[in-house]
């Protein structure tokens, strides 16, 4: 049985971290609003750029194709891209990812075929260099901006395409979390790299133009492609980074609160304990004068 | 005589507006869109888009970086992927 002391000292400590997590979830519904309008923002420049890609894909397939719609004919180096969040506090949105990005290793690797990462955010390293040892060869910090925007999609695909058009794989796959609600996020498998031809045929209704080329055309939507689906991952990566956040710091406040409850009664208790165990004292005093 | 014009960039929608001629600096040179252009797409050079809202009127002009130009029956889209200002 704990002392009052310690009872009241434990009660102030679950306190403290009730408020730590209230305003965490507090910050956190802010920020989504803004993260889930920045992805709002984001879908008609994707579609738009789908759409073309989608009707210019059709025309120049064969072997013509740029590389990077094409790709290298081989199928056995496999680039694992990803995209993990910088901060914690966030439940299991990070080790779900870590879980798929684990699972898909695990069918390249039965299927014989060799795989490395590039992790995007800071927090799949630790548990993912702990079971691929030696396969991580490249990351992406994006801890030191505030919130990750276009241009750092852009650095990470130059340097994808850079990796890709060194030979140092063949097929690169995007790992990225999908906010369907501040309660799900689902971690998606895509592949990035060659550009998976996109299913709606061109429209193929009127007689386009294309200047310069359409090869020349592609060949320049291709990396643009890339960088806006990097772009895309980003922005849903700090979306359900702060839904996840929030539902976590919910429970986590909740929690605290019944602790509080429980730890009150457990005080009282003793207190009064302590009074009765006096008052007997002093009433067997008196009657043994 | 209405363009329909629309500048995108991966962060938001920056116009979305009828006008009377936009002048769109293209890889191969710079060309004009008016209302019932052919269907037409070029890459676009960094430069300027010169915006016509009415005929005659001073272009109101929109620096962008790095995309391409689609014209369709729908209108004018630039997909940008940096606009100034």
């Amino acid at each position: 049985m704990p002392s009052l002391k310690e009872l009241k000292g434990r009660i102030n400590s679950v306190k403290s971290t009730q408020k730590i997590t209230k305003a965490k979830q507090m910050v956190s519904a802010a920020k989504l609003r803004r993260a889930q309008a920045a992805a709002e923002a984001a879908r008609p420049y994707a579609a738009r750029l789908t759409a073309v890609m989608a009707s210019l894909a059709a025309k120049v397939a064969g072997d013509s194709a740029p590389r990077l719609l094409a790709g290298t004919g081989a199928d056995q180096r496999h680039l694992l891209v990803v995209v993990n969040t910088d901060k914690g506090l966030c439940g299991g949105l990070n080790s779900n990812l870590v879980k798929a990005a684990k699972a898909k290793a695990q069918e390249l690797q039965a299927a014989g075929k060799q795989v490395t990462f590039f992790l995007v955010g800071k927090k799949g390293r630790a548990p993912l260099s702990r079971e691929f040892p030696g396969l991580i060869t490249g990351g992406f910090d994006t801890s030191t901006v505030k919130t990750p925007g276009f241009a750092e999609a852009e650095a990470i695909a130059n340097e994808l395409i850079g990796l890709f058009e060194a030979g140092r794989f063949d097929v690169a796959h995007l790992i990225f979390p999908v906010f369907k609600s501040a309660l799900a996020q689902e971690p998606t498998v895509t592949q990035l790299i060659p550009v998976p031809a996109p299913a709606e045929a061109g429209k193929g209704d009127a007689v386009v133009e294309y200047e310069p080329g359409e090869e020349e055309i592609l060949a320049e939507l291709l990396p643009r492609y890339v960088r806006t689906r990097l772009f895309g991952a980003l922005l849903e990566r700090e979306a359900s980074e702060q839904g996840a956040s929030m539902t976590a710091m919910d429970n986590a406040t909740r929690n605290a609160g019944e602790l509080i409850n429980k730890l009150t009664i457990q005080y009282n208790r003793s207190r009064q304990a302590a009074i009765t165990t006096e008052l007997i004292e002093i009433i067997a005093g008196a009657e043994a004068l | 005589m209405a363009l329909h014009f629309e500048l995108v960039t991966p962060a938001r929608l920056v116009r979305s507006q009828d006008v009377h001629m936009v002048v769109v600096p293209g890889t191969e040179g710079e060309f004009g869109v008016l209302e019932g252009h052919a269907p037409f797409m070029s890459t676009i050079r960094d430069g300027a888009v010169q915006v016509y809202a009415r005929e005659g009127a001073a272009p109101e002009v929109i620096e962008v970086r790095g995309g391409f130009a689609e014209v369709s029956e729908a209108g004018l889209t630039i997909l940008a992927e940096h606009v100034e200002g």
